[in-house]
């Protein structure tokens, strides 16, 4: 088992068509079962065309009908992403991934609100994320698949590139990953840490959980809180941006400490009471998650 | 992106906000006219950067004769402005806004960001307007209102009518400020605002409920569709480090410290800026390279890291995903020679085409410490600049 996604995900392109697009679906395709798990793509001005034998659709409620898709990946520009999201949501998906950095705040507002007043049951990864990884099973985003190791650590971040760090300390460790999961670094998105620490507390394949977040909001403190509830596996995790000067956007959208909420400092404390064990040096995630392993 | 006060009031009044009248200046001739244009015997000269924090720092007067008014501008134009946003060296002052003065009777405040956990838009209220509203919130959040605002729906009548009660607004102002927080919310949402406040708003001696400060910052993923806002930005109140970097598509932050990063990945270079830190040494900048870095991409970054006199060395952290590690080698090496780098450079790679990366850097015959892992290139780096200043910050 593992979570979000698997060797038999059924998986969409939408902006299929666009450079990004077409490069990610390509080392994606390539990775483990990848070749059977893509099936379809959508553009409405190349319905009927296809992209290296993937066929292309008009819109998603077509292409699922046709190939069965149960996930969407997303690389649509920044205006068009939320209303691609929308229509992912109302094809009724599983799980829809939005990789699209850029988005408007505002448009992801109106997005989650529709998608709670109608009560839609699809999950949405992102927006701003590498997305989401099953190793040896199933790549679903931008991540370097070659750095992963089938195994039983679940991780979960808010930032990407962080993400490989944590991915390559423990593969180098001989530790693998029952699924690689990053959240993005948006304000108004998705899935949360809480969401994705529930998953993993409940999947048979996985045994400890690395999470990782940043300044900004607090969505750490309060899945920080469900841990100490709830959580049966161990947690270790690390928070990015002791350093960071209140007000300075860093880079991620999400990333900024205002009003004095959101540091660093106040996150890890809250954590640590949880009774997660946390390293205020990102070389150590790997080891750290070794130490709490049985 | 932020915007001026007399700005912002101008984009409140097209959305039916009451602010007081005034006009945006330049130059002491220009204050003393429109002094003399707006007519009165009171007016306020206000100094316009975009910081909070101007009138504890001197750069709001009043002035009861058009002579003050010329003292004031004279004073605070050109002046370096220094608030607790600011940092030490101040914010030059370039342009002002000279107001009439306005009859307060009570000074309120009123807020709207986007708030992370309901996902909406949420109007913060207080009777308590005028001081430092943070200070307000920590203390007293029971004094602080909170509304979060349906998005499909806007700001409903009952909340507009509930709130101006709850801070205090008395029966004869409530039909005003009710349309004033409706405009307010209409505005928020019109310019895909980030943040917006209001402080103080005023109530006057005739309840009248007007807006004394104007602060909006608007997303600015959201710049593509307001043209309008970007014809408001004003490069001189950015670091010009801050927009050199953004023509490069390059994330940068100018800090304290002395150690220069270039690293790809906002998180990442967080962690790699907190790495540093926990080794005792301090950051000169956070720089996100991102995920397409070129050669040409790096010689500017590098450039820009360099500009800051404050650099002693350079801290260079990699996870190679879709970039290339030997791509970055390539653009490493090439920067380092065109701009004769002489501060020490710490190099630390990781991912795809690690060991050609790491072969370039090998064969290009530059001075360069390589570091193996994050904690390692930390440590490295902080040392270099021990073994150049004596000290670490």
């Amino acid at each position: 088992m593992s979570i979000l996604i698997n060797r038999n995900s059924r998986v969409l392109t939408q902006g299929i068509t666009g450079k990004t697009g077409q490069f990610h679906t390509q080392t994606s395709r390539a990775y483990a079962n990848g070749k059977n798990c893509y099936v379809a793509g959508v553009n409405p001005k190349k319905a009927g065309e296809s992209f290296e034998g993937i066929p292309i659709f008009e819109n998603v409620a077509e292409a699922k009908k046709q190939t069965g898709v149960n996930v969407s990946v997303i690389y649509v520009p920044p205006p068009f992403a939320a209303s691609a999201i929308w229509e992912a949501v109302a094809a009724d998906l599983d799980l829809v991934i939005c990789i699209t950095e850029g988005i408007p705040v505002r448009d992801m507002v109106h997005l989650r609100e529709r998608m709670q007043k109608e009560k839609c049951r699809t999950l949405l990864l992102g927006p701003n994320c590498p997305g989401v990884i099953t190793p040896d099973e199933l790549k679903i985003g931008i991540m370097p698949g070659h750095i992963h190791l089938k195994g039983r650590v679940g991780v979960v971040s808010r930032s990407g590139t962080l993400t490989y760090e944590a991915v390559g300390q423990l593969t180098e460790l001989g530790i693998g990953q029952s699924t690689a999961v990053g959240i993005g670094g948006d304000p108004v998105n998705g899935l949360k840490h809480i969401d994705v620490l529930q998953m993993f507390n409940d999947d048979a394949d996985t045994d400890a959980v690395i999470m990782i977040g940043e300044i900004g909001g607090s969505d750490e403190e309060t899945a920080a809180q469900w841990v100490k509830e709830h959580m049966k596996k161990p947690v270790v995790g690390f928070i990015a941006g002791v350093t960071a000067p209140p007000g300075k956007r860093m880079g991620h959208a999400g990333a900024i400490i205002s009003g004095g909420k959101g540091t660093a400092q106040e996150k890890l404390a809250v954590m640590e009471s949880c009774g997660i064990k946390v390293t205020r040096n990102p070389a150590e995630m790997g080891k750290l998650l070794k130490s709490v392993l049985r | 992106m932020k915007i001026h006060e007399y700005q912002g009031k101008e984009l409140f009044r097209k959305f039916g906000l009451v602010t007081p009248r005034g006009l945006p200046c330049f130059s002491v001739d220009e204050a003393l006219a429109a002094a003399n244009k707006l007519g009165g015997s009171v007016w306020v000269v206000k100094a316009q950067i975009h910081a909070g924090g101007r009138g504890k720092g001197g750069g709001v007067k009043v002035a009861k004769s058009l002579a003050e008014v010329k003292q004031h501008a004279e004073k605070i134009l050109g002046m370096q402005l220094v608030t607790h946003q600011t940092g030490p060296g101040g914010q030059k002052v370039r342009r002002l806004l000279v107001e009439e003065g306005a009859d307060i009777k009570q000074e309120l405040y009123i807020g709207m960001v986007v708030d992370r956990v309901t996902q909406r838009a949420c109007l913060m209220a207080s009777s308590e307007g005028g001081m430092d509203i943070e200070e307000v919130a920590a203390r007293t959040p029971e004094k602080i209102h909170k509304v979060f605002i349906d998005p499909s729906s806007g700001l409903t009548d009952a909340d507009a009518e509930e709130v101006p009660r709850k801070i205090g607004i008395p029966a004869a102002a409530l039909e005003e400020s009710k349309e004033l927080l409706k405009a307010f919310y209409r505005c928020f949402d019109a310019t895909d605002a980030t943040l917006a406040e209001i402080n103080p708003l005023i109530l006057t001696g005739q309840d009248r409920v007007i807006a004394l400060d104007a602060k909006l910052n608007f997303d600015d993923n959201a710049l593509f569709r307001h043209p309008e806002l970007v014809a408001m930005r004003d490069l001189d109140e950015e670091d010009p480090l801050e927009i050199e970097a953004s023509k490069h598509e390059l994330s940068y932050i100018s800090l304290e410290g002395n150690i220069g990063c270039m690293v790809n990945g906002a998180g990442l270079a967080m962690a790699t800026m907190d790495t540093i830190k926990l080794f005792g040494g301090e950051p000169a900048n956070f720089l996100d390279v991102g995920g397409g870095a070129t050669a040409e991409r790096v010689t500017a970054a590098f450039k820009i890291m360099l500009a800051n006199p404050q650099v002693q060395c350079i801290l260079v952290n990699i996870f190679g995903g879709i970039m290339k590690c030997d791509t970055i080698a390539a653009g490493v090496v090439t920067a380092a020679k065109e701009v004769k780098l002489s501060v020490p450079l710490v190099v630390r790679m990781k991912g795809t085409n690690e060991e050609l990366g790491k072969k370039i850097l090998a064969d290009s015959g530059l001075p360069i410490i390589t570091a193996g892992n994050m904690g390692e290139a930390g440590q490295k780096a902080v040392a270099a600049v021990l073994g150049k200043s004596g000290r670490a910050a």
